[in-house]
């Protein structure tokens, strides 16, 4: 039991210490993951919103390989990813294996599938009837266009936050195709496998809280901004 | 409205902040020692998780201006990582393993670095009486785990370590299988946390313990025995496998590690007073 405790007092100890190791370590995990989610909503927003609003022959299986996707192993993501990078492979000569570059590409194969998904899910369900409200008052393309961000704001919002949390908190990928290299490539959860593999435990705790406090203030930011909104109104 | 717009400008700036703020942070540590390339090290995880590589590698980084990428994973997947050319240089200890690599045109030559030994872990109470009655014979000791048999724990992931209990379990003749043999498949660290929860028996490496011994209720029953010798061994990787290796990097690394001024600092290294490694580098 004394090492749990202990832990806890020495993970309040390092938190406070702001060593630069553990700084550098959050600062390229935020790198990462923002990296990640930002260029996944890029990619994602615009798709899945297309994806939602038309209807096709093959929706219904689109659907499910969406669905699918979003629950993607990330181990098997980082494998794919490090086939496609090491130096043997396709993107060999590229020399992006280790390198924060293939851990922003791990994660965004990650995160994309999710954002798709979920405003796919919400453009089917409202946004053909925002569409149709948008023509019936005269919207051109345009208009619809911003019409339906506007309205699908929730969604879009819900999508980045869980992406991010996915991106953020995943370890697989990051840990195959970033190596865990001290300094370089070794971010908040590999930092916590590999101290754990180690025993140990306190710095572990330690990174951990720092881990949740980070999600957490994140959370808060971009749930005040959308929810927050939805709710007053 | 306006309030909406100054919760946007909050999160923008917020956002703008952190990018800037990671941007510089990274953008500072890559362009510092990329002068002359960087080379990957392929090597065992007990030369990170010792700490040793943390001490002397600034020192080659200082001297030629290379940083040294290392990836630790063990023996085997290094070996399979350097067979493939997705690294540089090895640093490894499977003896055998590394002059079969060496002969198949995978590696340049094989260099004698540094060694310690292999020791076998057990419970304090020491149920199979492994210290009472063969404290410094690993082949009667791993007879003596199978017949009772108490819980053994194996790496099982073609790592150094694990070469060398499949060599000691040959060398008893025994193929160990049952309830008993527990397998972890992964590394040395996390096979003696699993060791420690089972209180079981294990075969380690005496720096990795030696890291960990005070998160662990396990003592040492088994050392001394020629058959633990444990010797680590530089191989470049042959540059004909692809034309992504830094040779020449891996040329500087091995001629550095063998210098005798790192040899010095790898036998200086201590933790908690212990020696961790003998440098024996015969050049």
């Amino acid at each position: 039991m004394n090492y749990i405790i202990n832990g806890f007092l020495e993970a309040f100890n390092l938190l406070f210490s702001l060593d630069p190791e553990i700084i550098q370590i959050v600062f390229l995990s935020l790198f990462v993951s923002f990296s990640s989610t930002i260029i996944a909503t890029i990619i994602g927003i615009p798709f899945g919103i297309f994806l939602g609003i038309n209807n096709f022959k093959g929706k219904r299986i689109v659907s499910r390989f969406l669905y699918t996707f979003m629950s993607f192993p990330p181990v098997i993501i980082g494998l794919f990813t490090a086939l496609l990078l090491a130096r043997s492979g396709p993107f060999g000569q590229f020399k992006l294996m280790y390198t924060p570059t293939a851990m922003i590409i791990a994660q965004t194969l990650l995160v994309t599938p999710i954002i798709i998904g979920i405003l796919f899910n919400h453009a089917s369900s409202n946004g053909i009837e925002i569409v149709v409200t948008g023509k019936t008052l005269g919207a051109n393309k345009k208009d619809i266009l911003i019409l339906l961000i506007l309205e699908l704001k929730s969604a879009i919002m819900i999508a980045i936050i869980t992406g991010f949390g996915r991106a953020i908190s995943e370890v697989g990928a990051v840990m195959i195709v970033g190596g865990n290299i001290k300094g370089f490539t070794r971010v908040m959860t590999t930092f916590i496998a590999m101290n754990n593999n180690m025993g140990e435990y306190s710095i572990s705790i330690a990174m951990g809280i720092i881990l949740l406090f980070i999600s957490f203030i994140t959370n808060s930011i971009l749930y005040h901004f959308i929810i927050g909104d939805t709710y007053e109104n | 409205m306006k309030r909406k717009q100054l919760n946007l400008c909050v999160i923008l700036v917020f956002l703008g902040l952190i990018l800037t703020f990671t941007g510089c942070t990274s953008s500072n540590q890559t362009s510092k020692p990329n002068e002359n390339g960087e080379i990957i090290l392929a090597t065992t995880t007990s030369t990170r998780d010792s700490g040793l590589l943390d001490v002397i590698l600034p020192d080659f980084e200082d001297e030629t201006g290379i940083s040294v990428k290392v990836v630790a994973v063990g023996t085997g997947k290094a070996l399979e990582m350097g067979k493939n050319g997705e690294a540089d240089i090895l640093l490894v200890h499977a003896k055998t393993q590394e002059e079969n690599f060496v002969k198949d045109g995978y590696g340049l030559e094989r260099f004698d670095v540094m060694y310690n030994d292999f020791i076998i872990l057990g419970p304090n109470n020491d149920p199979a009486e492994i210290q009472a009655t063969t404290p410094n014979n690993a082949v009667t000791a791993f007879k003596a785990i199978s017949i009772i048999p108490e819980t053994f724990v194996s790496r099982d992931d073609k790592s150094g370590t694990n070469t060398k209990e499949r060599a000691i379990w040959s060398e008893a003749t025994i193929e160990p299988q049952g309830n008993w043999y527990i397998k972890t498949g992964s590394g040395m660290g996390e096979t003696l946390t699993v060791t420690n929860e089972k209180q079981g028996y294990t075969l380690s490496d005496r720096a990795t313990y030696i890291n960990m011994k005070d998160t662990l209720d396990l003592e040492i029953v088994c050392q001394g025995d020629p058959i633990l010798f444990n010797q680590y061994g530089v191989i470049a990787v042959n540059p004909t496998i692809n034309d992504l290796i830094n040779a020449d990097g891996a040329q500087l690394f091995k001629n550095w590690i063998l210098s005798p001024k790192t040899q010095e600092l790898i036998g200086s290294y201590k933790l908690n007073g212990d020696q961790l490694f003998n440098p024996n580098a015969t050049k």
